[in-house]
């Protein structure tokens, strides 16, 4: 690892001044950006770590909405009385996550600004259809993932919290891979407000909608809709863990199974 | 450079440390705490999980840094000053849930924050998935599992003593 200045700032103004270094970088559980920085994958002349900013912690039900803090780790947002009772899908992805170390220090922020197309996260920030709230702006999901570790956050903008509506129905399904657990295929499906999303993680470069599938599932909300939605392997991920049109089949596979949790 | 002041194993520390230092360094080889083992230094085997705070991180993933003003549990700080074990170190050699040793530290120190979390009592199944963040790659996981079922029943206050294992 290169060595690099640290920083803690304690307000989300200091951090955004001390980020606005283009060659700084946030840190917040360590998780992903620690293992890049060992293998020399990034020399930031600065780290900025954003685990003493207050304003960006905790878990509350605001109206329709759970809103949760860019900073709450994985592993509280599992354990969440209040996400348990109003996503028990969202509290479901957090509590399959990594491992049991990942989720005591991996945080919502860090995951979602991180991603990784193999992350958990996205799957349901875009299945919910939640809105991203940062240093500068409010950003919708559907803009807010651009493609492989690219999202809409500029340098100096910090994502603060995430507010995901609360959905009637909501499940998620996840293909692992045995050996380091990232995601190969997973589908989040949602019925909010009467209208139905599904997002697929792991199979692509980046996390999207699987517009035929939502398509079925408003028609006919149930396992059966989505078993004759072919899912193409164009554009998919194949490497030596499985191959473009495997992902593909697991879509599908994923996708009843997220629809069965769902109920 | 960066000025860490921890607890570990109840005594403070101040230590200068550079931005990049991990935590497993500062205790390995500031502390000279070396019962806190690095295998894969990828995340992945859970040889170095200690305690911050109560719970089980993986110390080859955390800045020195990171952990300033923390409250840090090793695998040293576990048995009491007259030498008696913790329970679960107790179950782990009554088991023989060990072969080299190399991932004992860390499965011990992961064992009891999942035991500490479940005071409702775990099944083979929560021991075994809880155990996801550590890999041993020679005894199995068999001996491991019994043992961490046996402590629990003595940390949650259902027996006085390890149950022995069958002869």
């Amino acid at each position: 690892m290169y060595d690099f200045a640290y920083h803690k700032p304690a307000t989300v103004a200091d951090a955004v001044k001390l980020l606005a270094d283009p060659d700084a970088k946030a840190i917040s559980g360590g998780h992903t950006l620690i293992p890049a920085l060992k293998h020399r994958l990034n020399k930031p002349s600065a780290v900025v770590d954003l685990s003493g900013i207050a304003e960006m912690k905790g878990i509350k039900r605001v109206g329709n909405a759970i809103v949760i803090g860019a900073l709450t780790r994985h592993v509280e947002v599992a354990t969440s009385a209040e996400v348990k009772a109003a996503i028990p899908a969202l509290a479901y992805l957090a509590s399959h996550i990594g491992d049991v170390q990942v989720r005591n220090r991996g945080t919502l922020g860090g995951s979602v600004s991180n991603n990784d197309p193999a992350a958990d996260y996205p799957a349901a920030v875009l299945g919910l259809g939640a809105t991203i709230h940062t240093s500068k702006r409010k950003i919708a999901a559907d803009d807010f993932f651009q493609g492989m570790f690219t999202t809409a956050l500029e340098q100096d903008e910090i994502l603060t919290a995430i507010e995901f509506p609360i959905p009637e129905k909501a499940g998620y399904a996840k293909m692992k891979n045995p050996a380091s657990r990232y995601v190969m295929a997973g589908v989040f499906v949602a019925k909010t407000g009467g209208a139905v999303r599904v997002a697929v993680n792991g199979a692509g470069p980046c996390v999207f909608r699987q517009a035929d599938m939502e398509k079925a599932l408003a028609a006919n909300w149930s396992a059966d809709a989505v078993a004759g939605v072919k899912q193409s392997a164009d554009g998919l991920n194949g490497d030596i863990h499985g191959s473009a049109e495997y992902r593909a089949h697991l879509v599908g596979v994923m996708a009843k199974r997220a629809i069965a949790a769902a109920g | 450079m960066p000025q860490v002041t921890l607890t570990v194993n109840g005594q403070t520390h101040t230590a200068e440390v550079e931005g990049r230092t991990l935590l497993v360094e500062l205790l390995r080889e500031t502390l000279r705490l070396t019962g806190t083992h690095v295998g894969c230094d990828t995340s992945q085997c859970g040889a170095c999980v200690v305690h911050i705070n109560g719970e089980s991180v993986k110390s080859c993933t955390t800045l020195a840094v990171m952990a300033n003003g923390a409250n840090v549990t090793t695998i040293e700080g576990l048995a009491k000053a007259d030498g008696t074990l913790h329970a679960m170190q107790e179950a782990f050699r009554e088991y023989h849930a060990l072969q080299c040793g190399f991932c004992t530290p860390g499965m011990v120190m992961s064992a009891i924050d999942l035991v500490q979390k479940h005071p409702e009592g775990l099944t083979e199944q929560q021991i075994r998935e809880g155990l996801e963040g550590n890999l041993c790659r020679c005894t199995g996981y068999h001996n491991i599992v019994k043992a961490i079922a046996a402590a629990a029943e003595v940390m949650h206050g259902k027996r006085s003593e390890i149950a022995r294992a069958a002869e």
